[in-house]
């Protein structure tokens, strides 16, 4: 699917394509008023990417709705004409998702931004999809609750968007993902009929297909309002922070921790060489000596808080923490949490450019996996600091690099994958809540088999025949695969447990 | 594994199913997909003639890990079994599945997609489905999520199979998130009308309080509390109500669960005298229904089982009305679909979705929707 159309988009030559702008123009203009519809150069420019800006392209429309009728208009003619539709939303995205297509529509859904209804006797809300993240808990904090899932973009990012990304955040473990989180989206299909998948009740009949809507990356259908679900705010959060003076034994105590029953609300962990970045950036207090930190967190009841504390330091010192410090007020709890949700700026201060990959792997793998990125390092000859969801064994690895060195650039893709195939040989993934995107498709023809692929592209077209909803990105094509040259490494049924394995 | 790979040397049940399958397949033959047996009476009418396709013998734990919070089961294991060895480690499957019989099996549970008292504060099965192996109708066996709590890499296929009825293909293996056993818990009950009930659930509801389940029956509404110890000691302090013996509580809980209390015996004694039993999911706000028949209210507001004789399309109004829907779960007239029918573009893509993994149509035919 991401073949043909890349290369029919590939294939136009300047005047296709400004005749097909024209036909578009013409026909989008039926549909929106003449402030809604973008489609000179210099308009479209700030369109050009999202998060993941080293890729970039023009979009052939920027299409600026604000009624749900237009929003149908607009997938009609789009759908009429066949031209390729990519939804956005904030463009925050990490891996390209919102990259627009070079002969397709740009739907921009910033105007949907209102927040319809927040209802504290059902704890739900209801929100268009423009609707930033963090507005959604500001919203609800008169009612003492908030909407769980906190992206370290949650300052811009869109509802919209978090539900194409099945966005996370820390507090995942404890409190789900969007999916967890969501209970209906209504929006259109690529035709532009109404749909609704979920209900606000909590189970639907027939097939459940918000799981597949959920972190579809825009390409099963368009969202333009959900219900969330909102959760009672803690009363009391605190937060322990561990030092280790080895990456295997920090590895280790996140396990333990686990092992012991305890669901933290938050378990983040640093490298040595994020926390020396950090530091330098928010002056928090870091162990700099250490060679990692955790950060464990405990939300509930006052009592709850005391008596879970009281069990994680015991695990942590059990699995060797060397120093221990328990949040005594919301100031420093905050100071904590300041370096690790400043991780990526931080890099930004240390390196001209970095990549930041999103693998997962089992926790118990998080020292492995430490140690094969630091022997990466020398191999490709270029720095990673690392952060990492450790309570749900997903990993940020920071590349440094320099863009402007094309030999850099080259390595540093090269040392993106190797961290990406490492993780599904551990039995992992290469995405844990960026997406695909643009940016991982030759690593999913490493998860996954030809056969594994082919129905995702059936999936796809059971909601989108003709394959014009965000084209070209999450599956690569087996053409793709076969140019990459890298063996899928997964197997489908685990040998028994007797026999060894990854 | 692609589908050209032979299967492993310990894989011969798999390798039996495949050549069932590819058999099936190849002579356009439908068949019953079959675990225990124990949910044989769930679904739409089916054709209980079809050759059956026996999952029972893909058994055993592949893989658990306690500090990873996931197990990996291979789906004709009994979940008697899977659940044994989860509470050896202090751990669970919070979601609670009914077992309507001893036989039930890990992908009979994922396939009927049915939860127990705890879904309202835990989630649904579809919530602890982080992976899973399919057989599909082209005979090809297909890995989708994975073992990892956090994974947006391609569809998140593996989640649709939670009440797919098998329709999508047969589940081989599933990874499931399990959760520890909670430290503490308490149950306490009040003597309260549905609607005092039902406004007091949903205030509750918004304050941090531990409320795992609730069951109102007759006049009583029963809460079981579960977290830490002393948040569990704080609520049966400061929510009042009496408290319930444990070993009294245990008993009711698992009846509940496993559709043997007394509501349920005297539903199905009702059920074989004529009536249906009918189970309605709405929004937890939804006021009290305005249906004769005996009431069960669970998941705080969310599920209402009615064993009724008021006619099939009023129930199902009822439902629609109040934002949710209705399942025939039990008896009544086999000619009302069991299941509420689907809007039109939801029916479609269903139907395309089933056409994608099993282009014949062979894997229990119109089981959840009628024709498909």
């Amino acid at each position: 699917m991401n073949a043909p159309l890349s290369a029919a988009a590939l294939a136009a030559t300047p005047e296709d394509r400004n005749r097909r702008q024209a036909e578009v123009v013409s026909a989008l203009r039926a549909a929106l008023p003449a402030h809604a519809l973008l489609w000179r150069r210099e308009d479209t420019v700030p369109y050009e990417c999202d998060g993941l800006t080293a890729y970039r392209e023009q979009p052939l429309v920027v299409a600026l709705p604000e009624t749900e009728e237009q929003v149908q208009a607009v997938l009609r003619a789009c759908h009429r004409l066949a031209v390729p539709v990519v939804a956005r939303g904030a463009g925050t995205g990490l891996s390209g998702g919102a990259l627009p297509h070079r002969l397709g529509v740009t739907l921009s859904l910033a105007k949907f931004n209102r927040i319809l209804k927040v209802d504290a006797v059902s704890r739900t809300a209801i929100v268009q999809c423009g609707v930033r993240n963090l507005a959604i808990s500001e919203a609800a904090a008169p009612h003492g609750l908030y909407y769980a899932p906190d992206p370290s973009s949650q300052i811009a990012c869109t509802i919209g968007g978090n539900i194409a990304e099945n966005s996370g955040g820390v507090h995942c473990l404890k409190y789900g993902l969007t999916l967890h989180n969501v209970l209906r989206v209504r929006g259109f299909t690529v035709e532009g009929e109404a749909v609704e998948f979920g209900s606000e009740a909590l189970d639907t009949p027939g097939l459940d297909l918000l799981p597949l809507v959920v972190g579809s990356e825009g390409m099963l259908a368009v969202t333009v309002e959900a219900t969330v679900r909102l959760v009672p705010k803690p009363r009391l959060a605190r937060c322990v922070m561990a030092s280790f003076d080895d990456i295997r034994r920090a590895g280790d105590a996140v396990a333990a921790i686990i092992a012991a029953g305890i669901i933290p609300a938050g378990l983040e962990m640093m490298d040595k060489p994020m926390t020396a970045a950090v530091e330098d950036y928010v002056h928090a207090g870091y162990d700099l000596n250490a060679e990692a930190i955790l950060l464990c967190e405990s939300d509930g009841t006052p009592e709850e808080v005391a008596e879970e504390i009281d069990r994680m330091l015991g695990v942590l010192a059990g699995a060797g923490a060397t120093r221990m410090e328990v949040s005594k007020d919301e100031a420093q709890r905050l100071r904590f949490w300041s370096g690790r949700k400043n991780a990526f700026p931080a890099s930004g201060r240390i390196s001209p450019d970095y990549m930041c990959m999103d693998s997962t792997i089992p926790r118990k793998r998080l020292a492995d996996i430490l140690l094969a990125i630091q022997q990466m390092e020398q191999k490709y000859q270029l720095r990673c600091a690392n952060v990492f969801h450790a309570g749900d064994g997903n990993l940020h690895p920071l590349i440094l690099f320099d863009a402007n060195d094309a030999d850099q650039m080259h390595r540093c893709e090269q040392f993106g994958a190797e961290i990406l195939e490492t993780s599904v040989q551990m039995g992992g993934t290469v995405t844990g809540e960026h997406g695909v995107g643009v940016e991982k498709l030759n690593s999913m023809c490493v998860q996954f088999s030809p056969e594994e692929r082919a129905l995702m592209f059936g999936v796809k077209a059971a909601f989108d025949p003709a394959g014009t909803l965000n084209p070209g990105k999450v599956i690569p094509t087996l053409q793709r695969c076969a140019e990459y040259g890298r063996m899928h490494v997964r197997k489908g049924l685990l040998p028994f447990a007797e026999l060894e394995r990854f | 594994m692609s589908a050209a790979e032979a299967p492993g040397p310990s894989d011969t049940a798999l390798e039996a199913l495949v050549s069932q399958v590819r058999a099936a397949a190849a002579a356009g033959q439908p068949l019953r997909i079959r675990g225990g047996g124990t949910k044989d009476f769930y679904g739409e009418r089916h054709d209980p003639a079809l050759p059956v396709l026996d999952v029972s013998p893909l058994a055993g734990i592949s893989s658990y890990e306690p500090s990873e919070l996931v197990v990996t089961v291979r789906a004709g294991t009994p979940l008697v079994q899977l659940e044994q060895a989860l509470a050896s480690q202090g751990q669970c499957l919070p979601f609670e599945p009914p077992r309507f019989g001893p036989g039930g099996t890990v992908g009979g549970m994922v396939a009927a997609g049915l939860a127990g008292p705890a879904r309202a504060s835990v989630g649904g099965v579809r919530d602890y489905v982080l992976g899973a192996t399919l057989l599909d109708g082209r005979g090809q066996v297909l890995s989708f999520g994975g073992q990892v709590m956090k994974n947006v890499a391609g569809y998140d296929v593996s989640r649709v199979l939670a009440g797919s009825l098998g329709v999508l293909g047969v589940i081989c293996e599933v990874s499931l998130k399990v959760l520890p056993l909670p430290a503490a818990s308490a149950t306490i009950r009040f003597e309260w009308d549905q609607a005092r009930a039902l406004r007091q659930l949903n205030s509750w509801g918004g304050q941090p309080w531990p409320i795992a389940a609730s069951a109102w029956w007759e006049g009583m509404l029963v809460l079981r509390l579960a977290g830490a110890a002393a948040a569990v000691q704080t609520a049966v302090d400061k929510l009042g109500g009496e408290p319930v013996e444990p070993g009294l509580a245990a008993t009711f809980w698992q009846g509940l669960r496993d559709h043997a209390d007394e509501f349920f015996v005297g539903a199905h004694r009702a059920v074989a005298g004529g009536a249906t039993l009918w189970r309605l999911s709405l929004p937890q706000t939804a006021p009290p229904l305005a249906l004769s028949g005996e009431l069960l209210v669970e998941w705080g507001g969310a599920q209402r089982w009615l064993c009724t004789s008021a006619p099939a399309a009023a129930v199902r109004e009822a439902a629609g009305t109040l934002g949710g829907h209705a399942t025939r779960f039990r008896g009544g007239d086999p000619s009302t679909g069991v299941f509420a029918p689907l809007s039109p573009p939801l029916a479609r893509i269903q139907r395309e979705l089933k056409k994608a993994f099993d282009p014949q149509g062979l894997f229990n035919p119109g089981r959840l929707v009628t024709g498909m």
